[in-house]
């Protein structure tokens, strides 16, 4: 007898959704999360949108820190092109909305057990059966019949069992990001800026969160890093610059794994979810939404599989399938596009952006933004009719 | 050998996600470099966005 059907270690958004699917469907379910709290520290610029929240719940007041109508891009010169949306999204307070996903989790009865961090896996005949974790120094044992690493970025679950997860350098953001008061930007547009002199390989973002404050933030390609300034400096730098006055309230680094997702997702006995898996979106980086829609697929298959009694991955197969249609296949192509359009200089960015500004605002659109860019890359055109074609 | 700042890790786990061979650990409130495992790549170092690790290799310099 196992002690659960299923363990999910990590408790951020993929982890609770998986231990929601999972112990809401009957599964005998704990959540092992390293950190002393749930949801902290928050590494993350904290914006959703609104059509991906409401797949899995209603959004509520306390977890919002400012309602967003309004995305803006610059450009290297800091030509500023703001767009028609008609997405809205969210700035939330993921520290809240991280305690409520595990409270929703443990509501159908999953248990939930923090300082606890997994450092080994029980394995049987070359299967996941349990796992070894340490509790405030004191070494602990659990055996279930399935284990679902939701580690996050920093993953080690899947290495230990034999799982090749390591990200290239070209595939990961090295991010830092500052929480500030005393700033006056605009609480209801979030503001993108790219370019090499703002973030190398990446994109810096100024977030707000309500009352003044806002999610200030920045990540540089790993492969670019070794040229350039760390990720910590050019935030101070920018906001040295642009916003003298603000404070620091936090401060927090963090990777931002851009590949797609990985090639195996899971092993006997095993399966991997969230940025564990490497499901961030390859181009925004957002990784809320799209490891919660991980979790929940993953969840899922966990009951099927353990209810069938077969949790080899071949009894597991159906879950990447799943993810694949759900998420992953789009991911890969815009991984693809992703390539052409980091070779986009500056320049090029300054002019295509400089020619958006003549489009009036009412008709500038994703569409529009592709079709100017294509003049200066052709090659993107061709990936995004891949990605709306299924290739 | 792979050195990390004293007190200056913020446990993000960026490092470890690109180290080849799980050479680093990240608990809730340490890191430690497993020094048998290194393979003196320095991606680590790298890719450490506030930049608290560095490597006791001599860096060799090469009249060009
Ligand atoms: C600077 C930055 C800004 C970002 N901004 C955005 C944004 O604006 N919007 C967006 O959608 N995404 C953003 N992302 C990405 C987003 O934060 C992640 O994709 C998301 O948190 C992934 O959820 P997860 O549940 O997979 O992993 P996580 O939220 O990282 O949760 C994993 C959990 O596992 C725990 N854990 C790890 N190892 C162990 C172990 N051995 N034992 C027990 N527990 C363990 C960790 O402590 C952690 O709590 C950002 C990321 C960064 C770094
Ligand atoms: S130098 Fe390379 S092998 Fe050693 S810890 Fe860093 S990333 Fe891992
Ligand atoms: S990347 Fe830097 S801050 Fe993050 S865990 Fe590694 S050494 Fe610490």
């Amino acid at each position: 007898m196992s002690d659960y059907d299923v363990i999910v270690v990590g408790g951020g958004p993929a982890g609770s959704t998986a231990a929601y699917e999972a112990a809401s469907r009957g599964a005998k379910t704990i959540i092992l999360e390293k950190d002393r709290d749930i949801g902290y520290p928050v590494r993350c610029g904290e914006a959703v949108s609104d059509a991906g929240l409401r797949q899995f719940l209603e959004p509520q007041p306390e977890w919002i820190a400012a309602h967003i109508n309004k995305i803006s891009m610059r450009s290297p010169d800091n030509t500023q092109i703001a767009f028609r949306s008609d997405a809205v999204g969210y700035v939330l307070h993921r520290r809240i909305f991280d305690y409520a996903l595990a409270n929703r989790a443990s509501q159908v009865g999953a248990e939930v057990q923090t300082r606890a961090y997994v450092d080994g896996l029980i394995m049987e005949d070359d299967s996941v059966k349990g796992v070894e974790y340490q509790y405030m120094g004191e070494k602990r044992k659990l055996t279930a019949k399935l284990v679902i690493a939701a580690d996050g970025v920093e993953s080690r679950v899947g290495r230990m069992a034999g799982m090749r997860t390591a990200t290239k350098l070209k595939d990961m953001e090295s991010a830092y990001q500052a929480t500030v008061g005393n700033i006056d930007v605009d609480q209801e547009l979030i503001d993108f800026y790219i370019g090499t002199n703002w973030a190398p390989g990446g994109y810096l973002w100024v977030f707000p969160k309500g009352n003044g404050m806002a999610n200030v933030g920045l990540g540089v390609l790993g492969s670019l890093a070794k040229n350039y300034p760390s990720a910590h400096d050019l935030v101070h730098s920018f906001l040295k610059e642009h916003y003298p006055d603000a404070t620091m309230l936090t401060s927090v680094c963090g990777g931002v794994p851009i590949a797609h997702t990985l090639k195996h997702i899971t092993g006997n006995g095993i399966m991997l979810t969230g940025d564990a898996a490497r499901m961030v979106h390859p181009v925004s980086g957002g990784g809320i939404i799209s490891g919660m829609v991980g979790g929940q697929i993953a969840g899922q298959v966990a009951v099927e599989s353990v209810n069938a009694g077969d949790v080899s991955r071949k009894g597991l197969e159906s879950y990447p399938k799943r993810w694949r249609k759900a998420e992953g296949k789009t991911h890969e192509a815009i991984h693809r596009i992703s390539e052409t359009i980091k070779t986009i200089t500056d320049d090029e960015l300054d002019a295509i952006a400089h020619k958006l500004k003549s489009v009036p605002e009412e008709d500038r659109s994703i569409l529009k933004v592709f079709t100017t860019v294509a003049v200066k890359k052709p090659k993107i055109l061709l990936d995004v009719t891949r990605v709306f074609t299924g290739f | 050998m792979i050195l990390v700042q004293d007190n200056r890790c913020d446990l993000c786990g960026t490092c470890v996600a690109v180290c080849p061979v799980d050479a680093i650990e990240v608990r809730e409130a340490d890191i430690s470099i497993i020094h048998d495992k290194c393979i003196d790549c320095d991606i680590c170092i790298w890719v450490c966005p506030i930049d608290v690790l560095s490597s006791d290799q001599k860096v060799e310099v090469t009249n060009e």
